[in-house]
């Protein structure tokens, strides 16, 4: 289906299905539980998952494919989100044009910074891109000011031209839409229990990472994606056959920006605001961070690495020591505080540690990311299966290795 | 066993008509927001309501984010009529009567703000989408806080601004649901003028170090605006990038400008490092233009006067509230200054609680909650709408800055403005400035429009 082989079908339409459903398997616990805590059911960060996931899986095609370490595609990130902020404030408040000037100003910008950057590779390649992204970190910060707001960002405002919209009614702010659908706007299921929140713009999201990602698989599959691995293989051996490997990287690294910058544009749709903060060094940081904690080189590790660190970052951040109280009311008083003061540094603002200790252990023990833990699972549970229904199938991985 | 008859057909009869009986009641909402269905974003449903508590927890000002979040423990337990009630004792309105406000129960969220815009967002966002709250508060930037208050206005909830000096979070990028209690740049200016003119003298050259961001500029341009129309002159105006630790290569030209005073609009660490440097080169030494040479820092925190440590010794800055508003003082020039009875209420729960008297996020973040809680049993509804009405032009006392003014132009609060200096003779690590003059509101007060910006209109979400 679609030019992609049955296994590559069934991975796509696992990942259509699973970001369809979102709304219901983030929100397993009731609301009012103890647990609801651990929901992350709400349009924010789903939102969140699926923007960060397209941003890992256009990183990935650099760095999981040719092996280039950029630090710094989080200038793109904020490049797109700049260029559709503005096409927000000049333009209309649709985000069709948002998204769409977001991943052209993001491809120049990363053709510009690829071109110089690429004359170097290994480390000399990174610190260069770590380089560029922290000087237009300092440029949107400050020195452009008028063009980036400088440390408060931009916003759409009453005053802007929005020269396609027309005038706003009485009583209402500029929102971000989709040829009238709010993005912010959201249907609510409440049942028993459970609440349900489908929102407009969570969907949107969805279904443009949903093409992402097709078209990630697709590039991966190809004679260039086949080029691209040449080059991380020996680039050197390479060139020596006569090849000039660099304006694959070239397109290799300007895709990925766009992806950024695709990331950027979707970001300010769902959250029309933009701060130069989005494009800090570590910003390019965690976005190394997730590619690697989900299995670098595969097609969906990025997106799992991208879930793992925004939930991290939303949910543990925000348990506090009144909650672990809570939690351990039952147990006697001087236990109680013992393994609430046990716990507590690794929660709230302790997340970062966590984190860290959860990426090194990856690092340590599943080199492949997340997505070899998934596969060492399957097969376990695989060989268990042939051995008793003696089917010998294929071996149920669900992705690629590298 | 009892004879069942399951069809296909009957289980997706009966599935479809029990998805749509379960479906019915809700309603297709234009704005995500809607929790409950009263009108309003996040209407609380049963006897709790929920705020969100929305500070700094790492970087740069996670030490005064830990106070801004002890000020709103202290607050909701005196609110939930824990404690000894505080300056809820003092306050001037009289609704809250340890119940909670409206008779509900306070209970709290918290979120981590890092002091960036896009984090800030997405902890408030979780907090309105996730847990409920009807108000988000707190915040030690003036990014976060214009970012949030944004956030909050398109969400339809109130946004109580804490610690948040640039000009812009009231002027240029005021929003109907936001307010501020603390006071701003212009405000530094006009109190830090005169008075800067009686100790140096009418006849002096400034030279600025800015810090180079948004507060940075509004603070340089309200101190040099209000400096020069006394006579002063400005010798130059340099921006220092935020990251920078070491400012000596920024001082070593001020002594060749031949300017006799230094301006420093910086503020935390910033400051600290920079009022270290100049220290240290000897600044404050030298005779330039037979005038002695003077530092000024326009905004002062306690936290800041902490790290700097001995070298804020004699250096004239201005800040919102301080703790020795509570036992009274005399000024330089003499002048007694009664003990303040909200500040000594405050500085005594606080410190019962916590052991040290509390710093000035600490003390804003608390009046904000107050004051919330107060328009909204004034209002009688949780409504923000009916909550900005409230606060509109409400004029109160107790609060420790005095009879004060909540202005409806603009959601900013007017009230006097203390001038301070570092103390020569320390008894404490918290005793390190003194109050050298409380400039009367009159005299900061400005017209609402010269800022720009548009508060619109009060936007209750769903």
């Amino acid at each position: 289906m679609f030019g992609l082989d049955a296994k590559d079908t069934r991975l796509v339409l696992i990942v259509a299905v699973l970001t369809m459903l979102a709304p219901f398997i983030l929100n397993p616990f009731p609301e009012g539980s103890e647990l609801a805590q651990f929901n992350a059911g709400y349009p924010d960060l789903m939102q969140r998952f699926v923007i960060f996931g397209i941003f890992a899986i256009g990183f990935n095609i650099l760095f999981g494919l040719t092996g280039y370490l950029s630090f710094g595609h989080a200038a793109f990130l904020g490049v797109g989100s700049y260029a559709a902020i503005w096409m927000m404030k000049l333009l209309t408040m649709n985000v069709v044009p948002a998204i769409f000037m977001a991943i052209v100003i993001a491809g120049i910008f990363s053709l510009f910074v690829g071109w110089i950057s690429l004359r170097r590779t290994g480390i000399y390649f990174s610190i260069l891109t770590l380089a560029f992204a922290q000087m237009s970190f300092a440029l949107a910060y400050s020195v452009l000011t008028p063009l980036t707001g400088g440390e408060t960002g931009l916003q759409p405002k009453m005053a802007d031209p929005r020269i396609l919209d027309g005038s706003l009614a009485e009583g209402t702010t500029p929102r971000a839409n989709l040829f009238g659908l709010q993005m912010s706007s959201s249907y609510e299921l409440s049942v028993g229990g459970w609440l349900f929140t489908f929102n407009a713009g969570y969907y949107l999201a969805a279904v443009v990472m949903l093409i992402a990602f097709y078209i990630s698989i697709r590039i991966f599959r190809s004679p260039f994606g086949m080029m691209l691995r040449a080059i991380k293989c020996n680039q050197q051996r390479l060139n020596y056959t006569g090849l000039n490997s660099k304006p694959y990287t070239l397109a290799a690294f300007v895709i990925s920006g766009m992806y950024a910058g695709l990331a950027g544009g979707l970001m300010v749709a769902m959250d029309t605001q933009v701060g130069p903060e989005r494009m800090f060094w570590t910003a390019s940081g965690e976005v190394v961070l997730m590619t690697i904690l989900g299995g670098a080189g595969t097609l969906i590790g990025p997106v799992l690495g991208a879930g793992m660190i925004k939930y991290m970052e939303n949910i543990i951040s925000k348990i506090n020591s009144t909650i672990l109280h809570e939690w351990f009311y039952w147990m006697p008083d001087g236990l109680e505080d013992f393994v609430v003061a046990m716990i507590y540094p690794f929660i709230g603002k302790g997340w970062h540690l966590t984190l860290g200790i959860m990426f090194m252990l990856v690092v340590i023990f599943l080199p492949g990311g997340l997505v070899e833990g998934g596969q060492r699972i399957a097969r376990l549970f695989g060989k268990g299966k042939k051995a008793e229904t003696d089917e010998g199938g294929t071996k149920p991985s669900s992705t690629p290795a590298e | 066993m009892s004879k069942s008859d399951i069809s296909r057909r009957g289980v997706l009869r009966t599935g479809a008509a029990v998805g749509a009986g379960l479906a019915t009641p809700t309603i297709f909402t234009s704005q995500v927001w809607g929790g409950g269905h009263t009108g309003f974003t996040n209407a609380p449903q049963g006897d709790t309501v929920t705020l969100g508590f929305n500070v700094p927890q790492s970087g740069a000002y996670a030490d005064e984010g830990a106070d801004e979040l002890r000020a709103y423990e202290l607050a909701v337990e005196h609110l939930n009529g824990g404690g000894d009630g505080g300056m809820l004792n003092t306050f001037s309105s009289k609704t809250i009567d340890g119940t909670g406000i409206l008779g509900k129960k306070v209970e709290y969220v918290t979120g981590d703000t890092q002091t960036k815009s896009d984090a800030a967002r997405a902890s408030a966002r979780s907090m309105i989408e996730k847990d409920g709250a009807i108000m988000i508060t707190g915040g030690s930037s003036s990014g976060v806080a214009v970012a949030v208050q944004a956030l909050c206005q398109e969400a339809g909830v109130i946004f109580m601004a804490g610690l948040t000096h640039s000009n812009d979070t009231t002027g240029k990028d005021k929003k109907a649901n936001g307010f501020r209690h603390f006071f701003n740049s212009y405000m530094s200016g006009a109190a830090l003028a005169p008075v800067l003119a009686k100790a140096y003298g009418t006849d002096r050259k400034a030279y600025h170090l800015t810090a180079d961001y948004n507060w940075g500029y509004t603070t340089q341009e309200a101190v040099q605006t209000s400096t020069e129309a006394l006579g002063w002159e400005t010798v130059n105006n340099v921006l220092t990038p935020l990251t920078q630790t070491d400012f000596s290569s920024y001082i070593a030209p001020v002594l060749q400008s031949g300017a006799d005073v230094l301006v420093l609009n910086h503020y935390g660490g910033n400051m600290v490092n920079s009022l270290t440097n100049a220290v240290q080169f000897g600044l404050r030494d030298k005779m330039v233009n037979d005038k002695n040479f003077e530092i000024i820092v326009p905004l002062y925190s306690r936290l800041m006067a902490k790290g700097a440590g001995a070298n804020v010794k004699g250096i004239f800055g201005s800040t919102n509230w301080h703790w020795s508003l509570a036992q009274g003082f005399t000024t330089p020039d003499g002048t007694e200054v009664a003990p303040d009875a909200g500040s000594a209420a405050f500085v005594k729960s606080f410190g019962e609680k916590y052991g040290f008297p509390p710093s000035q996020a600490a003390h804003t973040c608390y009046c904000q909650t107050l004051l919330y809680a107060d328009a909204v049993n004034r209002a009688g509804s949780f409504n923000p709408c009916a909550v900005g009405e409230a606060l509109k032009d409400f004029e109160f006392d107790g609060l420790g800055n005095g009879p004060t003014l909540y202005r409806g132009d603009d959601h900013q609060c007017f009230k006097d403005v203390l001038v301070v200096r570092g103390k020569e003779n320390p008894t404490s690590e918290f005793d390190l400035l003194e109050v050298v003059e409380v400039t009367p509101v009159s005299q900061v007060t400005y017209d609402a429009s010269i800022f720009g910006g548009d508060l619109g209109t009060c936007n209750p979400g769903a």
